[in-house]
């Protein structure tokens, strides 16, 4: 593995030196709105100016926006009479071209992988994949609402990145990790770092809160049905407003919908973002709702990420980014939810 | 990998089934030869019905894999899209993406044994294209017993098909409506008291029981007290469905994706899942 060591001014040089022929994204400065049409809310092109300093914490939204992006055109048509090929289903060309997200922070790395389990045999999904190269930026500290280590990362972790950069007393440490990673640093004259250097910052990582899921993995044992009747389902379910804030900002909440667009003529189907804590979501065309009531999607949507993905793919979805707990105008929060629901015998 | 990518199909034919003219079968057939002959599904599994401009709904298969060359679909009008299709003409092009799900035992659990189907209304599609199906593979299963019902003889469906099965002794018909209706003289009762004096017997058995969830609620106890367990029993399941594939998590019951991991559950699979269905 290759180890760099550079300056804030040769960050930004590489950086843009990337973005001179591709698509190069990092997370908007301040509060300030994407300013290409092409990118999501929250990130932004990176550009000639800006110098790359992020503050504490994921982004503001999560980078699945980038692999699942919305809406996402599925097929095209033509609902034109005069066409013969009016009604013909047609899929459109997929994009190839490399897009390199900047300064994620490893939660968001890890999601990825873990959105990778359901989305394994999803074509759109992979392609994003594919042609998406990851620059993560490891985390120095834990915000309050940060608990990615019970989750089983680190905010030293590497998982999922190519690149994995963090800082070190006013430079930058950057771990080439995948062959992806050495062809972008390859591009420019860098400087190795020092052996003290890599020292340091495998004591660093030796030191920070190391990924520990041994009590949260106690769920996994727990009979599923139990922790469906638990009672705290009815308190949770009584002050969430099923807003939708939590799953549209998780990075491991993957649901999605499907509709059809037409204007003038001309169709589209495409998917976007759905919520399990929205009522239309499993509403019957009867009217019969499985989930009618708000305390049942409240519940769905933690038994999903503790218990139900579990039960398929082995791990929790969940990253313990805090972004929900961050958002959410009810001050709902999932570690207490976790801890509420080891404590259901 | 996946493809969400519906096959072309043009209308070759409609039917209207029900007196009250909700129900309508449609007879479609594949425009590409290829995709025809790749085409291979399993009494039981559905299918998307894609309709441009309005979108995809999921559709148990009514027609029997031996049944070559065409897909048989019969929708009950209802929603967005049901509503669009039944309003479509013959020879006009729609899409199907499928088959998906599961589908019924019939090489596993089911071969070689005497086989129960119970029918509720027009829960019944799927198991008409495994009825077909057994009649076709005749020799390879047992007694076969076929309970269906409807509340008034014009909402029956398949009315000239009951009628060529009603004749043939290899399979035992009992069709009922809910009350007494003019020029009807055969069963008359809810489908859950035929059942129950019918009464057939669980052994060597596999039941099919698909139908409204009052209906599946009341015929397992005359079924349980001569001697049926859940695990000889098979249910279908519907939930709100957007890809089918497993990866759109609309159809979640509990851990269980009614699309992938079913539609059909054995009593025992669905006693054990919460009831979101």
């Amino acid at each position: 593995m290759k180890v760099f060591r550079l300056s804030q001014t040769e960050l930004d040089n590489m950086v843009q030196g990337w973005s001179q022929n591709r698509r190069v994204y990092r997370p908007a400065a301040g509060r300030q709105q994407s300013t290409h049409a092409d990118c999501a809310p929250g990130w932004e092109r990176v550009a000639a100016s800006t110098p790359l300093t992020l503050p504490p914490g994921p982004s503001k939204t999560s980078v699945k926006t980038f692999l699942f992006p919305q809406p996402e055109t599925m097929q095209t048509y033509t609902l034109k009479s005069s066409d013969p090929d009016k009604g013909l289903m047609k899929e459109p060309q997929k994009a190839t071209e490399k897009q390199i997200i900047v300064g994620l922070r490893p939660c968001d790395a890890r999601s990825v992988k873990l959105n990778n389990l359901p989305f394994q045999e999803d074509p759109f999904y992979q392609v994003n994949l594919a042609r998406t190269v990851m620059v993560g930026f490891t985390c120095s500290a834990m915000c309050a609402t940060c608990f990615c280590d019970q989750m089983g990362g680190s905010p030293m972790g590497t998982e999922g990145l190519d690149i994995a950069i963090s800082q070190v007393d006013g430079s930058f440490i950057a771990e080439v990790l995948t062959p992806v990673g050495e062809e972008l640093t390859a591009e420019i004259r860098l400087t190795p770092a020092e052996d003290s250097e890599i020292n340091a910052l495998a004591e660093r990582r030796k030191n920070s809160p190391q990924a520990d899921f041994a009590k949260l993995d106690v769920l996994k044992g727990r009979d599923l049905n139990t922790l469906y009747k638990a009672a705290l389902w009815q308190t949770l379910g009584e002050s969430c407003i099923n807003c939708g804030a939590c799953t549209f900002n998780c990075p491991t909440c993957y649901c999605f919908d499907v509709q059809d667009e037409v204007v003038r003529g001309q169709g589209r189907r495409i998917r976007y973002w759905d919520s399990c804590m929205f009522p239309l979501y499993s509403l019957h065309t009867t009217g019969h709702n499985p989930r009618g009531q708000k305390m049942q999607r409240t519940r769905n949507r933690f038994m999903h990420k503790l218990k139900y993905f579990p039960e398929r793919y082995g791990l929790f979805s969940c990253v313990g980014c805090g972004r929900c707990v961050k958002d959410c105008p009810v001050n709902i929060d999932i570690r207490e939810v976790m801890s509420d629901l080891l404590a259901v015998e | 990998m996946i493809s969400y990518l519906p096959y072309p199909v043009r209308i070759d034919e409609i039917k209207v089934e029900t007196e009250d003219g909700n129900l309508k079968t449609f007879k479609l057939v594949f425009e590409n030869e290829t995709q025809r002959k790749a085409w291979k599904h399993v009494p039981g599994q559905f299918a998307m019905l894609s309709l441009a401009g309005q979108g995809e709904i999921p559709i148990g298969i009514a027609s029997s894999p031996t049944e070559e060359g065409h897909l048989l679909f019969t929708v009950n009008r209802a929603g967005k899209v049901t509503t669009a299709l039944h309003q479509m003409h013959m020879g006009e092009r729609m899409g199907v993406r499928g088959p998906l799900g599961n589908g019924f035992p019939i090489d596993t659990d089911m071969k070689g044994k005497n086989i129960v189907i119970i029918a509720g209304g027009f829960a019944v599609t799927t198991l008409r294209a495994t009825l077909i199906y057994l009649m076709e593979h005749r020799q390879d299963y047992g007694k076969i017993t076929f309970i269906y019902g409807a509340r008034t003889p014009g909402m029956l469906l398949y009315q000239n098909e009951l009628q060529e099965w009603a004749k043939r002794d290899d399979v035992d018909l009992h069709i009922t409506v809910d009350r007494e209706a003019p020029g009807w003289d055969g069963l008359v009762g809810f489908v859950p008291t035929i059942a129950g004096q019918v009464a057939p017997s669980p052994e060597n058995s596999v039941a099919l029981i698909c139908g409204p969830p009052i209906m599946i609620k009341f015929t397992m106890p005359p079924l349980e007290k001569i001697g049926w367990t859940d695990d000889q029993v098979y249910l279908s399941l519907e939930n709100r469905m957007k890809c089918g594939e497993g990866v759109c998590c609309h159809c979640n019951v509990g851990p269980t994706l009614v699309c992938k991991d079913g539609p059909v559950f054995t009593r025992t699979q669905v006693r054990k899942l919460p009831v979101e269905y």
